[in-house]
């Protein structure tokens, strides 16, 4: 099977800036891929030249095996839902929803039963008649859906979908597109800038970064063995600091971080000096009488509910710790014992430097 | 569009051109198929004109290639035909260069249909080429027309003004550097004998003086109506503004008969000067006095709308800061309120000085002895003596003028920012006028709007009074009878001397106002929704037209179209052409304006569903484009039934115009059927505005109007 989505070293150069860079990847059939990154980082460019909205400078992209390089947004047979929804505002949402029918050949009456039978599909019965401008915002972001939708495409685009609603919303319609895409075997590639969003719904993270790409992967193997830094800090908080592997063996390390030896799961690493990454959930804060733990003092304490925020000063610098909020408290100026539960080595440990 | 699909139409419209039409000539189609309306292929197999077979050779190329190859014969199409074209021609014009190769009694007439259909399928190739080539966001239809707007703009806005700048440079057909630097310096241009002696002056220091003082005071003028009407203590604003549209429904000469029938050595005002105080007659209206005042009249309303939008945008917090700063009535004025006009009057001047500087009607009918670069142009050509070189190195003096004026404004004001609306709310109250200031103003403004009332309504009364001119005002219908008599045997038979004009008229403006609105509105969607190199230069054209003024549009359109390869004068064709292309900027800039309120990712959305550029075209961008639609509708049609300066040039016995046909009844010295006429013309053209309003702007007036035309509202 061929991919959905393939990219053959493609840029795309604005004058002399290169917003995508040399960038090849294969997306596969029936999966939902986001493109994360920073903004400027280059992935609302990747999924505009998907959707030929921009054409490459170089290189090549094809879609479900067939060479699009050079081929126009009407005539790629992919269909996006846009960041401002882009619902004509002359239109109702009937028309809107049938419009991709209508310039596509359809008679009208054809093409209104299938957007009528979209609609309730997606919860929008009786709307029909509106204007957009009528409609809630979350609303709108589902005529969006149902207007691309309708023309079962199978290549469904999504340029940050979730940025114009309210927090609330968010989780359920990013539910929802998840259902969706996978009750009806989409394709789907989405952008977004929130990791949250992003480990959430996909099955593929490509994290960008200045126009490259700068990890590929499920987001488990992007949460638990990231790249670099950039890409640790970036799946979630992370705390890089340096130290040395002693040994590992069965999942179970010891390392040397800052005079303190510590024990802790990690996985195979070869011994001698390591930029590591801890998850601020990994720490465990213990009164400082512990042996075989990191010497801190709490210089920040926070209580946000469900968990306490903490920074601890080390000698290995100062720790980002998020903790259940039955843990024992820790006052500002307390002295503490860190130990890490779990610790990432950072396969290019220099990415952030060069 | 497929790049295809684009070849194959443009293949059959290029075959359709070399096969069937006739190759030459415009109007000809005597003796077809063969004789003088020959096909290009029949014209080659008589062995007639050996030197356009490179065009069929390259065409069968394109047949059979693709990319690079339709780029190739495109280009190749294009450049031998305007190559040859302007090599060959009449009978003693061919050029040395290919008289040598073709013989120099080759001759041939102007390109026709046939030629015409094969330049818009070389076009088309090109064009898929090029798409292929993945240029024009792959799309050969819109690199069609982006292609083919730059070959129009190309041959009807750059070429006529290259013309009549070459023509400065020519002398005796040949190219003369020092007859160039003669003709720019010669002392008709830049004489200074007026302050020395009693002599005219220069008319280049003529067209300065004029233009200077008629902007400063209107630009002044309006001034004082617009703080009156915006921040005055008595509501003028409607009075004003209903003054205000006038000078855009009249002919711009309407006033200068006025003035006559007023102030001239038997008008009205001089005639009771004489009787009441025996202040003798004189012919003062003519010359400077008069087209000053006419010019005033006719700008200062203009300048007033413009001045009074700035006023009012003028965020009032600013001036509640400074008055809270302790700075009183007159100073807060002075320090705030003036300053942040500036832009604004600097807009007015400007348009004010350009506008003079075009002006061609009011100088013709009172200039007298005081000849401006337009009206000297304009006799350069039409004259006793046709001199295009004296005309063109005119033309190039008023160009200058005209773009310098540009220049200055750019550069006075391209470095600062001026603005007071940020997109916040602002809920200052505007400070009233200090009250001295408010007194001034309102002595200025009132008697001049009396003034502009009395002149218009002279000109509705003079049509339908015996003989306004002797002060004869009984009521009579005999001028309009004279116009527009309408004799009824079986069939109306229009006797009436107007009628022709007035008929010439409207049909030119009837297809003119399509073509531009629609032309203009297309190339706006060109500009501002696509990305193609170039695009900046395809702006540039269509701007251009707007800074050259009207008489060397006329110049550049009789020089340029007079003779093969392209041969327009004396049609009503050319008519319809120089006006679509005169109104074309404001069009285009109304389209761009109001494409920049419109989202793009709507445009966007059409096209990843499917739709390629014509259905977003129709169905999304210009159903939201219709206010600018009809504004551009709207004022083309009005253009094209005032305009006089760039068309004088371009009329014929055949095909004349209603303003041209008003100036040559003044020159004659039938006042009163001059005024009549423009009486009517004003009468239709409100009607015509109206309804184009009516009939086009009503679907905008339910509920949809209201919606902001941000995607997803």
């Amino acid at each position: 099977m061929s991919p959905a989505i393939r990219f053959t070293r493609v840029t795309r150069a604005f004058g002399p800036v290169r917003a995508v860079n040399d960038v090849s990847f294969d997306l596969p059939q029936g999966a939902l891929v986001t493109l994360l990154g920073p903004s400027g980082c280059g992935k609302t460019t990747t999924l505009r030249l998907i959707a030929g909205l921009e054409l490459p400078t170089e290189g090549r992209i094809e879609i479900e095996g067939r060479d699009v390089t050079n081929l126009a947004a009407a005539e790629r047979r992919i269909a996006m839902v846009f960041q401002s929804y882009a619902l004509f505002p002359h239109m109702t949402v009937l028309e809107n929803v049938s419009y991709g029918l209508v310039v596509g050949g359809a008679r009208r009456a054809a093409a209104e039963t299938d957007a009528r039978a979209m609609l309730a599909t997606l919860g929008l019965d009786g709307l029909g008649a509106r204007l957009p401008a009528e409609l809630s915002g979350g609303q709108q972001q589902r005529v969006a859906v149902a207007r691309a939708l309708v023309l079962r495409p199978h290549v469904l685009l999504f340029d940050e979908p979730l940025s114009n609603l309210d927090a609330r919303l968010r989780r359920r319609v990013r539910e929802d597109i998840r259902e969706l895409q996978q009750r009806l075997g989409l394709t789907v590639v989405y952008v977004t800038h929130d990791q949250q969003e992003a480990l959430a719904v996909s099955d593929l993270v490509v994290v960008m970064r200045e126009g490259r790409i700068a990890q590929m992967g499920t987001p488990v193997e992007l949460y638990d063995a990231p790249a670099d830094d950039f890409i640790a800090d970036f799946m979630g908080e992370a705390n890089v600091i340096d130290g040395e592997v002693l040994g590992v063996s069965d999942g179970q390390a010891s390392i040397a971080v800052a005079g303190a030896t510590l024990e802790t799961r990690m996985r195979p690493h070869p011994p001698g000096s390591a930029r590591l990454a801890v998850r601020p959930e990994a720490i465990a804060l213990l009164p400082p009488t512990e042996q075989a733990a990191l010497a801190g003092t709490v210089r920040r304490a926070a209580f946000l509910g469900q968990i306490r925020e903490y920074e601890v000063e080390t000698a290995a610098g100062m720790l980002f710790v998020v903790a259940p909020a039955d843990a024992p408290a820790w006052e500002v100026d307390a002295h503490v014992a860190c130990r890490f539960a779990r610790v990432i080595p950072l396969l290019t440990p220099t990415a952030r430097d060069s | 569009m497929g790049a295809a699909a684009v070849a194959r139409i443009a293949l059959i419209c290029a075959a359709v051109g070399v096969l069937l039409l006739p190759w030459y000539g415009l109007e000809t189609l005597g003796g077809w198929p063969f004789g003088a309306a020959a096909s290009l292929a029949v014209l080659l197999v008589q062995g007639a004109a050996p030197w356009l077979w490179p065009i069929p050779v390259l065409l069968l190329l394109a047949l059979t290639s693709s990319g690079w190859g339709r780029i190739a014969a495109g280009v190749g199409v294009l450049a031998w035909v305007a190559v040859q074209g302007i090599a060959i021609g009449l009978p003693g014009s061919t050029a040395g260069f290919a008289a040598s190769l073709v013989g120099a009694d080759a001759t041939q007439p102007a390109l026709g249909w046939g030629a015409l259909f094969v330049l818009a399928g070389a076009t088309g190739l090109l064009a898929a080429g090029l798409a292929q080539r993945g240029a024009f966001g792959a799309d050969a239809l819109i690199a069609f027309l982006t292609l083919a707007s730059l070959l129009l703009l190309v041959v009807f806005v750059f070429a006529p003004l290259a013309t009549v700048l070459a023509a400065a440079a020519v002398d005796g057909g040949h190219f003369s550097l020092g007859a160039l630097i003669a003709r720019l310096g010669a002392g008709e241009a830049w004489s200074l004998g007026c302050i020395a002696a009693r002599q005219g002056c220069g008319v280049v220091w003529n067209t300065l003086v004029l233009a200077v003082l008629a902007s400063v005071l209107s630009t002044a003028l309006g001034l004082a109506f617009a703080l009156l009407a915006a921040r005055g203590r008595m509501r003028a604003g409607p009075a004003f503004r209903a003054i205000a549209i006038l000078p855009l429904i009249t002919p711009p000469f309407v006033v200068s008969m006025a003035l006559i029938v007023l102030f001239g050595r038997n008008g009205l005002v001089t005639v009771w000067l004489w009787e009441w105080f025996a202040i003798p007659r004189s012919r003062w209206i003519y010359g400077l006095p008069g087209i000053l005042i006419a010019q005033v009249l006719a700008w200062t309303p203009i300048a007033f709308v413009l001045l009074e939008g700035a006023v009012r945008a003028l965020a009032p917090s600013l001036e509640e800061a400074a008055a809270t700063m302790g700075a009183r009535g007159f100073t807060v004025f002075r320090t705030v309120t003036w300053k942040l006009l500036r832009p604004a009057i600097a807009a007015a001047l400007l348009l004010g000085f350009v506008e003079s500087l075009a002006d061609f009607g009011n100088p013709l009918i009172l200039g007298g002895d005081f000849d401006v670069l337009s009206t000297r142009i304009f006799f350069a050509i039409a004259g006793a003596r046709n001199d295009p070189g004296r005309a063109g190195s005119l033309a190039l003096l008023l160009l200058l003028a005209t773009l310098a004026a540009f220049a200055i404004q750019t550069l006075w004001l391209g470095r600062r920012s001026f603005t007071t609306v940020t997109g916040k709310g602002d809920a200052g109250v505007a400070p009233r006028l200090p009250r001295g200031l408010g007194i001034a103003c309102a002595a200025v403004a009132w008697p001049w709007m009396a003034f502009t009332a009395a002149v218009y309504a002279l000109i509705l009364i003079g049509g339908f009074v015996h003989d306004i001119g002797r002060g004869d005002m009984t009521p009579t219908w005999r001028h309009l009878l004279t116009g527009f008599a309408v004799e009824w045997q079986d069939a109306p038979i229009f006797r009436g001397s107007a009628w022709d004009s007035l008929f010439t008229t409207l049909q030119v403006a009837a297809i003119a106002a399509p073509l531009t609105a629609g032309f203009g509105i297309l190339l706006a969607w060109l500009i501002a929704r696509n990305r193609f190199p170039g695009r900046r230069s395809l702006e540039f054209l269509t701007m251009l037209s707007f800074a050259i003024p009207g008489t060397v549009v006329g110049v550049g359109y009789i020089t340029a179209f007079n003779v093969p390869p392209v041969e327009l004068t004396g049609t009503l064709l050319i008519l319809v052409i120089c006006l679509v292309f005169r109104s074309l900027p404001v069009g285009v800039r109304g389209g761009v304006a109001a494409l920049a309120q419109i989202d793009r990712s709507l445009d966007e959305a059409s096209a990843t569903l499917g739709a390629r550029a014509p259905a977003t075209l129709r169905r999304v961008v210009l159903p939201l484009l219709r206010p600018a639609i009809l504004a551009a509708l709207a004022y083309s049609f009005v253009h094209a039934m005032t305009s006089i300066s760039a068309v004088i040039f371009l009329v014929s016995a055949q095909h004349n115009l209603a303003t041209v046909y008003i100036v040559g009844r003044v020159e004659a010295g039938e006042m009163a059927l001059a005024i009549a006429y423009s009486t009517a013309l004003i009468v239709v053209m409100l009607v015509i505005v109206l309804g184009i309003e009516r009939v086009l702007g009503r679907a905008q007036l339910g509920r949809r109007a209201a919606i902001p035309l941000q995607a997803g509202g």
